[in-house]
């Protein structure tokens, strides 16, 4: 790399993320992050949010300066950080001059005041000196030792997260019982520097320890006799699916309300997943096949003037994942020799139609047209109601498992694999002697069926049904969610909708942006880490580490001896 | 009679005439050369063989079933399998999937018995995964099953092209091209593996190869296309000496294109 190339990239880093302060400020998020505190007096979200902005200004001149010694990398970050901080500080001088607000709405006097630190025109050095400071330290992180960097991240972060979500985790410590833990942090106001503190040191306290003994643990658990590992990991399986089933009890209604339509998303991913991940096939009317699990069960079950049979919500899903898993070969038939592009827009045509005809006024009289199926009873497990959002939690919970199960199998199987070979080269998966049209079908029958039980689940959830809740933004946002955990990966899809819908439930506030940090966060994922977070393969090569190491003969008689 | 019969093929893409009229037998168990210059209706051929094309005129006879109309997996399903000139693996799939992929259609596992996990279906998974593995170890994988397809070195790839043809456990096989890109070592290897396939495992094969080394030296017969017409046909020796050949390859037609 020329000298000149690494300037102009720190100087790069600086216009970037300067220009994008700039944006964050006047579309309104940093005023509105600013009402959350984080650290009460000392600072909210939306200095937080532009300090880490600065912070990343740094870190991405810093690694474009990587190879030219600590000096260059410190000078070039505090440049980044110095045009990142006068690009704020230009918008400042610009608001004393002229009145943007005609044309920007959100370029409020509060936002210039929050910029400015209220300190009006006499804020401007700061501004650009707080951009080089924090630029700087950016990039001093990169800097120090690996252990020493992944504990200050670790503290700040951690500092960050409970700051932001004080109120939720408030709310886990509401009990009597534990209100001393509570106090120790929080005060009425919220979190405050001893709080903070305290939170800092338990975070570094732990990632220390655990960073140390990780690999003595590992080693031990590596000498132990293969009996004895497993009993280890069964243990920890135990803690965790404990963990998960005591999830709703810690979290509270509010927060199981959102795991619950994590849930729903997880499921409706899961189906698919199947299809886009494994076999490949691009399917953008998917919510169809979540409407029609919705509305089988919304109509067999209600009490409503629409009902046609009053069978319990169990029956009805039964059903419900029958009439899908029909519908998703329907739906498969005209799309069978459609490929790649055109498929795409094929099924966009179908989930529309399915909408549509549920709103027809010529299926008003069966389907509600838009008023929908109203006063869906709850499901009744051994005569009690599953009424409250903890309980539905443990049914979602309970299918998710049992489809996210039935979806491993698929895929490690002959079926799994002709749908892998589907998605990698169509024709030679035919030259292969897979019959195409079989395997497509069954991908489409078994995603639908994973997404009716979905919707099953999302008519009692709601206790009515809507041909509203099934746009084709609903599809989209299941095929953002599997590309963002990583396609064709299982877990990645319940990653993928823990980041693309638990999180902006519990960001509520910031609804208003929820679409752009969306979007931002697609490109960014695309752009940086495009297999996903939880990619498919290297999980695969995880779960076969063994199978490496032992060559193949022996492989053979253990499977032998393991079948006889 | 022979195992595979080709009675007056025709296919026309458009004005172009790419087989004309093509009459060709494929004794069993033989290795059969078809050789040519670039655009003589080689690949084509293998192409209607396989059901990827269908021919406009003309019978394909395959063990005595007429081939022409069938899906390509009905073919494969009845024994015939093929390699691809410019390599196509399951890139992203281990090579221990890819063949596995290849005996597709000799498994009959259903989804329902992959999710119920029935005995049946692990016997077959466990037979077949055996089986995959002892193909690796012929074509000299061994040890490699868990390797993504993509990130073996090109002369494996090819051999594990063929160890997943051999997965439908074919009685005709078709190479296109394997040699295509190797040193002259690899492709002494390479023939000498072909002569394997024919003598262990008793495949018939269909060969399109362009060094003619390779084509004299294990070739039992040889068919010459040009312009999708036979020009020639015999045994090598029989075929290098025929005038007509020479023409297509070194005549005035073939300086001219060069």
């Amino acid at each position: 790399m020329t000298p000149e190339r690494g300037w102009r990239q720190a100087i790069v880093a600086g216009l970037v993320w300067g220009l994008s302060a700039v944006f964050v400020s006047l579309v309104g998020l940093v005023e509105a992050v600013q009402q959350r505190q984080i650290i009460t007096g000392v600072i909210a979200g939306g200095h937080a949010m532009l300090l880490l902005m600065a912070v990343g200004a740094g870190v991405q001149a810093a690694n474009r300066l990587a190879a030219r010694g600590a000096s260059r990398v410190l000078l070039g970050a505090a440049l980044a950080g110095a045009i990142a901080g006068t690009l704020v500080a230009l918008l400042i001088l610009l608001s004393t001059i002229v009145n943007m607000r005609p044309i920007l709405v959100g370029a409020t006097p509060t936002l210039f005041a929050v910029l400015s630190l209220g300190l009006g025109v006499t804020a401007l050095p700061w501004v650009v000196i707080i951009g080089i400071v924090a630029a700087s330290s950016g990039a001093a992180l990169t800097l120090l030792p690996p252990t020493v960097r992944r504990l200050t991240v670790t503290g700040a972060a951690t500092v960050l997260l409970v700051g932001l979500f004080q109120e939720l985790v408030q709310l886990m410590l509401q009990s009597e019982r534990i209100a001393r833990v509570r106090d120790l942090f929080f005060t009425i106001d919220g979190l405050p520097p001893r709080g903070a503190l305290i939170v800092l040191a338990i975070a570094v306290g732990i990632s220390a320890v655990w960073g140390q003994q990780r690999p003595k643990v590992r080693r031990k658990i590596a000498d132990l006799a293969p009996g004895q590992r497993r009993a280890v990991q069964t243990v920890g399986l135990v803690a965790g699916v404990a963990l998960v089933l005591l999830m709703p009890i810690l979290a509270g209604p509010f927060l199981s309300q959102v795991l619950v339509l994590v849930g729903l998303y997880t499921l409706m991913g899961l189906g698919l997943n199947l299809e886009v991940g494994f076999a490949g096939l691009l399917d953008l009317g998917f919510a169809a096949f979540f409407a029609i699990g919705a509305f089988t069960v919304g109509l067999l079950t209600t009490t409503g003037p629409l009902a046609i049979a009053n069978f319990s919500w169990w029956t009805a899903t039964l059903i419900a994942v029958v009439v899908s898993l029909i519908s998703g070969v329907f739906f498969g038939l005209p799309v069978l020799g459609i490929r790649g592009d055109y498929l795409a827009i094929a099924t966009l045509g179908f989930g529309e139609i399915i909408r549509l005809m549920v709103l027809s006024d010529f299926l008003r009289p069966w389907l509600g047209g838009s008023q929908g199926v109203l006063a869906i009873p709850k499901p009744v497990l051994f005569g009690y109601e599953l009424r409250g959002p903890e309980q539905l939690f443990y049914l979602t919970l309970g299918a998710s498992a049992i489809i996210a199960f039935v979806a491993a199998r698929l895929r490690d199987s002959r079926l799994g694999r002709a749908w892998m070979a589907l998605r990698e080269d169509e024709d030679v998966a035919q030259a292969m002697g897979i019959n195409l049209i079989n395997v497509k079908l069954l991908a489409y029958a078994i995603g639908a069926a994973f997404a009716g039980v979905g919707g099953a689940i999302f008519a009692v959830m709601v206790s009515s049904v809507f041909p509203h809740s099934f746009t084709v933004l609903l599809s989209i946002n299941v095929l953002a969610l599997i590309i963002v955990g990583g396609m064709g990966s299982l877990p990645g899809v319940v990653v993928g909708s823990l980041a693309l819908v638990g999180l902006p439930e519990l960001l509520r506030e910031f609804s208003d942006f929820r679409f752009l940090v969306y979007g931002a966060v697609l490109m960014l994922m695309m752009i940086m880490r495009p297999e996903g977070l939880w990619p498919a393969a290297a999980q695969r090569r995880e779960l076969h580490e063994e199978v490496e190491r032992v060559p193949e003969g022996e492989m053979v008689t253990k499977v032998e001896e393991a079948g006889t | 009679m022979a195992l595979l019969v080709s009675r007056s093929l025709t296919k026309r893409f458009g004005g172009l005439v790419a087989i004309n009229r093509l009459d060709l037998d494929v004794q069993e168990k033989a290795i059969h050369s078809i050789i040519g210059p670039n655009g003589a209706g080689k690949t084509t051929f293998f192409n209607c063989l396989t059901g990827f094309y269908r021919p406009e005129e003309g019978t394909l006879q395959f063990n005595e079933t007429v081939l022409v109309g069938l899906s390509p997996d009905r073919i494969t399903s009845m024994g015939v399998a093929r390699t691809y000139q410019n390599i196509r693996l399951f890139a992203n799939m281990t090579t221990l999937e890819n063949i596995l992929v290849g005996m597709h259609p000799h498994l009959r596992a259903s989804w329902i018995g992959a999710i119920l996990r029935t005995p049946a279906t692990m016997h077959e998974e466990r037979m077949a995964h055996r089986q995959a593995r002892e193909l690796l170890q012929f074509v000299g994988l061994r040890g490699k099953g868990d390797f993504m397809a993509k990130n073996l070195p090109y002369g494996e790839q090819r051999r594990l092209e063929i160890a997943r043809a051999l997965g439908a456990r074919p009685k005709l096989l078709l190479l296109d091209e394997p040699t295509a890109g190797m040193n002259p070592r690899e492709t002494m290897e390479m023939m000498a593996f072909i002569q394997r396939l024919r003598n262990e495992l008793g495949v018939t094969i269909i060969l399109i190869e362009h060094q003619m080394r390779v084509v004299m030296g294990i070739s039992d017969r040889v068919t010459v296309l040009d312009y999708g017409t036979k020009i020639s046909e015999g045994t090598p020796r029989e075929v290098q000496n025929d005038p007509r050949v020479i023409e297509a390859y070194l005549g005035t037609r073939g300086v001219a294109a060069h």
